[in-house]
C-alpha cells in the first residue's frame, strides 16, 4: 500500500493517520454545528469579559516570549550557568575549541 | 635529517600560527596568524613534491632518465595561494567594517553576538 | 549542438551554468537592470534543472564518472599514466545525486523569495552573483571525486557564504558574524588541506577512489581522518565546532540562511564521503562510529538547550539547525559503528543510515521554510526580538500557516516529513543503544516546546497596535515558501516512495565502498 514505511521494527502509514484525523475533524465540526447560532460579530459579544473590569491594553495581555520557559531555565540553572558563558562570542575561543576537539578526537582514535 | 628540514619548519610554523590565532586579541594580528598557517600548509604541500636532484617537470629537452619534482603539488600550492589571498582580503574587509562601527579591532570587544 | 551532447556533459554544466549565471548577473545589472531579476531566476532555474536531470540520470543508470578533458570512451584512467587517474573527475553516485536534489529544490525556492525580499536593498547584482556562486560551490562539493577539487569548492562555499552573510551591514553585526564564520571555517579548511597533503604524500594521488583502494589504518591516516572530521564538522556546525554557526546564521539575510543550511550539509556530505567511501574499508572497531554518535548527541542536546532561552528569533532557529544536524550524525554514526558487521547492518544499520540521510533532505526543506517564514515576518516588521512580537497571525495568515508546517515538521509531529525520518532514527538507534534513542526523543520534545514558544509569541495573541500596518508579504515570497512547504507535506505523506527512490540508493552508495572504488578504477587496478 502506498505510504507504508517499514522502519525495520514497525510500520508507519501517514495516509491512515490523515484519514483518522480527517474523521476526528469531521466529528468535531458536527459537534460544533450543534452549538448556539446567535453569535454576532462587532457587538459586545466579542469583547473579553473580565469580571466587569475595563479591558487592558492589547500589548499587556499578550504573553511575551521572555516569560515562557522561565521555570525550565531556572530549574536547570546549574547547567545553563556553565553552558551559556562558553558561547563567549570571542573568536579566539572558537578556534581553541576547534583545537581541543581535534586533540581529543585524535587521542580517542589512537588510544581506543 | 636535512631532507626533513622543511617538515620541521612546517611544524614550527603551524605552532607559531596557532599560538598567534589563540593568543592575539588584535584581529589584524590574528589574521596574520591565519596567513602564517596558510603559508605552513603551502610549504608542506610543495615540499611533498620534492625529489632529490629533481628538475622542473618539463619533458621538452629533458634528459631521458632525469628525476623530476612532482608538478601536482605545485599546482595545488598555487591554487591555495590564490584562495588564501581572497580569504585574507575578505577577512580584512570585515575587520575594517567592524572597526568603522565598533571603533575597535580587539576580539574581546567584538562580541555583540554571543550566548 | 544536439541534446545528446548536452546530456552527456551534464556534470560540466552543473558547475558551468551557475558560474555563467553568476558572472553575467552584474552585466545585466549594469546594462539591463529591468531584466536582471528575471535573469537570476532563470539562471537558478536552469542550474536546478541541470542538477535534477543529472540526479535522475544517476538514479536511472547508476554512478556517473565524468572526466574533465578526456576524449569520450577513454575513461578515468589514461593509458599512458601507469594506471593512475591523474585527471580531474566528477564522481556522482546515489549519495551525490541525493544531495543535488536537495540543493536544487532549496536554491530555486530561495531565489524566488530573495528577488522580492532584497528589492529594497542596494547593489543587488553582486548579491545574486554571490548567491549563484554559493550554489556552484555546493553543487561542486557534492559531485567531485577529487580531494583537492573538494577543497576548492569548500573554499568557494565559505567565501561566498561569508560575503553573503555580511551583505547588509546591520550596524557592524553582520560583518562580525561573517568574520567569525570565515575565520573558523578557514582554519577548518586549511586543516582539511593539510590532511589531503598527508594522504597525497603516501599515495601520490588526490582521487578519493584511488586513495580508498590503497588506504591502511596508520597513525598518519588517523590524524588525517581526525582533521577531516573536525574541519567538516566545523562547516556542518556540530558541537563542539558549532560556535560560529549561530553567530553567522542569525545575522545573514533570511533567504541566505535557508541556502546556508544546504551549504553546511555539503560539509556533512564531505564528512560521510570521507568516512564511508574513503576510510570505510579499513575500520576494525566501532570507535570512529561512536565518535560520530557522540558528536551527534552533543549537537542535539546542546543545540536544543541553547535554543530554549534565546530571544533573537533567528538565533533560536540557528541553534535548532545545530540540534537537527545532530540527528543526521546520530543516524549515520550508528551505521558507521556497525559497518563491518553484515548482520547488524541488515538489522538496523541500514535503517539508521537511511533515517539520517532522509533527515538531511527533510531538514533542508523545513528549516529552509522556517527561515523564509521568519524572514517574511522580519521583512514586514523589521523586528528580530521575540519579546517585541505578537499577534502577527491576524495579518500574515499564509506566513503563519507555512511557519506552522515547518514548526510541526521540525518537532517531529505526524504526518509531516520530520516525523518519518525521526521515527526511522529512533527505532534503529534503539536497537543499537536505547540510551541514545531516549536522548533523541527528549531533544524532540524540547524542540516542540521551543517552537510552541516561538509560534505563540510571534503569531498568537491579540493584534498589537504597533503592528497595525503590517500586511502579508508579496506573492513571490509566498511562492518560495510554498514550494518548500509542498515538499515538507509530500515527503511526510509518502515517505516510503521517497525512501525507496531517493534514500536507499544514497545509503547503498555509502555502504558499498567497493562499488565507489570500482566506478572510477574499473577493472584497471
Amino acid at each position: 500500500m502506498i505510504g507504508t514505511l517499514m522502519t525495520g521494527f514497525g510500520v508507519w502509514n501517514p495516509l491512515i493517520w490523515v484519514i483518522v484525523i480527517a474523521v476526528a475533524l469531521l466529528f468535531s465540526w458536527l459537534l460544533w454545528r450543534c452549538g448556539e447560532a446567535d453569535y454576532e460579530e462587532n457587538t459586545e459579544q466579542t469583547t473579553p469579559y473580565l469580571s466587569g473590569n475595563a479591558e487592558p491594553e492589547k500589548g499587556d495581555v499578550h504573553i511575551r516570549a521572555g516569560n515562557m520557559y522561565w521555570g525550565f531555565t531556572a530549574a536547570l540553572k546549574a547547567y545553563y550557568s556553565r553552558l551559556i558563558p562558553l558561547h563567549s562570542g570571542i573568536v579566539n575561543d572558537y578556534v581553541s575549541w576547534f583545537l581541543i576537539g581535534v586533540v581529543v578526537l585524535f587521542v580517542v582514535v589512537i588510544l581506543v | 635529517m636535512i631532507a626533513n628540514l622543511p617538515f620541521i619548519a612546517v611544524a614550527l610554523l603551524i605552532g607559531i600560527a596557532f599560538a598567534m590565532i589563540l593568543l592575539k586579541r588584535n584581529m589584524i594580528k590574528m589574521i596574520m596568524g591565519l596567513g602564517i598557517l596558510e603559508g605552513a600548509v603551502n610549504l608542506f604541500l610543495v615540499s611533498l613534491g620534492y625529489r632529490e636532484d629533481g628538475i622542473a617537470p618539463i619533458f621538452t629537452g629533458a634528459p631521458a632518465d632525469a628525476a623530476m619534482v612532482m608538478p601536482t603539488v605545485q599546482a595545488l600550492t598555487l591554487t591555495n595561494i590564490v584562495i588564501g589571498v581572497a580569504t585574507t582580503a575578505l577577512m580584512l574587509v570585515f575587520v575594517m567594517l567592524i572597526y568603522k562601527k565598533y571603533g575597535t579591532v580587539n576580539a574581546n570587544e567584538m562580541r555583540r553576538l554571543k550566548e | 549542438m544536439n541534446a545528446d551532447v548536452l546530456f552527456a556533459n551534464l556534470p560540466a554544466l552543473l558547475i558551468a551554468v551557475p558560474l555563467f549565471g553568476a558572472f553575467l548577473t552584474p552585466v545585466f545589472g549594469r546594462f539591463l537592470p529591468k531584466v536582471r531579476d528575471a535573469w537570476v531566476i532563470f539562471a537558478s532555474f536552469v542550474s536546478s534543472a541541470v542538477a535534477l536531470l543529472l540526479a535522475a540520470k544517476v538514479y536511472a543508470q547508476g554512478a556517473i564518472v565524468y572526466v574533465f578533458g578526456a576524449a569520450p570512451g577513454t575513461g578515468a584512467v589514461p593509458v599512458d599514466s601507469g594506471g593512475i587517474p591523474i585527471r580531474i573527475l566528477f564522481n556522482i553516485d546515489g549519495f551525490g545525486a541525493f544531495m543535488l536534489v536537495s540543493a536544487a529544490i532549496v536554491s530555486f525556492a530561495v531565489i524566488l523569495y530573495l528577488t522580492v525580499s532584497q528589492s529594497r536593498r542596494s547593489s543587488r547584482s553582486e548579491f545574486y552573483a554571490l548567491y549563484l556562486l554559493l550554489v556552484a560551490g555546493v553543487f561542486g562539493m557534492v559531485s567531485t571525486g577529487d580531494m583537492f577539487n573538494f577543497f576548492v569548492f569548500l573554499e568557494i562555499n565559505s567565501l561566498a557564504a561569508s560575503a553573503l552573510i555580511a551583505y547588509h551591514r546591520n550596524g557592524g553585526l553582520a560583518a562580525e558574524g561573517a568574520l567569525k564564520y570565515l575565520i573558523v571555517n578557514t582554519v577548518g579548511s586549511l586543516m582539511i588541506l593539510f590532511a589531503i597533503g598527508l594522504l597525497y604524500a603516501q599515495y601520490n594521488s588526490l582521487n578519493m577512489a584511488v586513495i580508498a583502494n590503497q588506504l591502511s589504518l596508520t597513525t598518519l591516516n588517523l590524524l588525517a581522518l581526525v582533521l577531516f572530521i573536525a574541519g567538516l564538522a566545523t562547516k556542518a556546525g556540530a558541537v563542539p565546532f558549532h560556535f560560529a554557526t549561530p553567530d553567522a546564521y542569525s545575522v545573514a539575510p533570511s533567504g541566505v540562511t535557508a541556502l546556508m543550511i544546504v551549504a553546511s550539509q555539503a560539509g556533512l556530505y564531505g564528512m560521510f564521503r570521507i568516512l564511508f567511501s574513503v576510510y570505510g574499508g579499513v575500520f576494525t572497531s566501532a570507535t570512529v562510529g561512536w565518535i560520530v554518535i557522540v558528536l551527534g548527541v552533543l549537537s542535539m542536546f546542546i543545540g536544543v538547550t541553547m535554543a530554549i532561552p534565546q530571544k533573537d528569533i533567528k538565533r533560536l532557529l540557528s541553534y535548532h539547525a545545530v540540534s537537527q544536524t545532530g540527528y543526521m550524525l546520530l543516524g549515520v554514526g550508528v551505521a558507521l559503528a556497525v559497518l563491518g558487521d553484515v548482520t547488524l547492518t541488515n538489522a538496523f544499520g541500514q535503517m539508521a543510515m537511511e533515517g539520517g540521510l532522509f533527515h538531511i533532505i527533510n531538514h533542508a526543506m523545513y528549516k529552509g521554510l522556517l527561515f523564509l517564514a521568519v524572514g517574511a515576518v522580519i521583512y514586514r516588521t523589521g523586528v528580530w526580538n521575540l519579546n517585541e512580537m505578537g499577534g502577527l497571525g491576524h495579518k500574515m495568515k499564509w506566513t503563519m500557516i507555512f511557519f506552522l508546517i515547518g514548526a510541526l515538521a521540525i518537532a517531529g509531529i505526524p504526518p509531516f516529513n520530520g516525523f518519518a525520518s525521526k521515527l526511522m532514527i529512533y527505532e534503529s538507534t534503539f536497537a543499537f543503544n536505547p540510551a541514545v534513542a531516549i536522548i533523541a526523543m527528549v531533544v524532540s520534545v524540547l524542540t516542540l516546546a521551543s517552537f510552541m514558544k516561538v509560534f505563540h509569541s510571534v503569531f498568537m495573541g491579540p493584534e498589537l497596535p504597533e503592528y497595525a500596518g503590517v500586511r502579508e508579504v508579496p506573492k513571490r515570497m509566498l511562492a518560495g515558501m510554498a514550494i518548500l512547504a509542498v515538499f515538507v507535506v509530500a515527503f511526510g505523506l509518502v515517505p516510503d516512495l521517497v525512501v525507496d527512490t531517493l534514500i536507499t540508493p544514497a545509503a547503498d552508495a555509502l555502504l558499498h565502498q567497493g562499488q565507489y572504488v570500482l566506478s572510477v578504477l574499473g577493472g584497471g587496478l
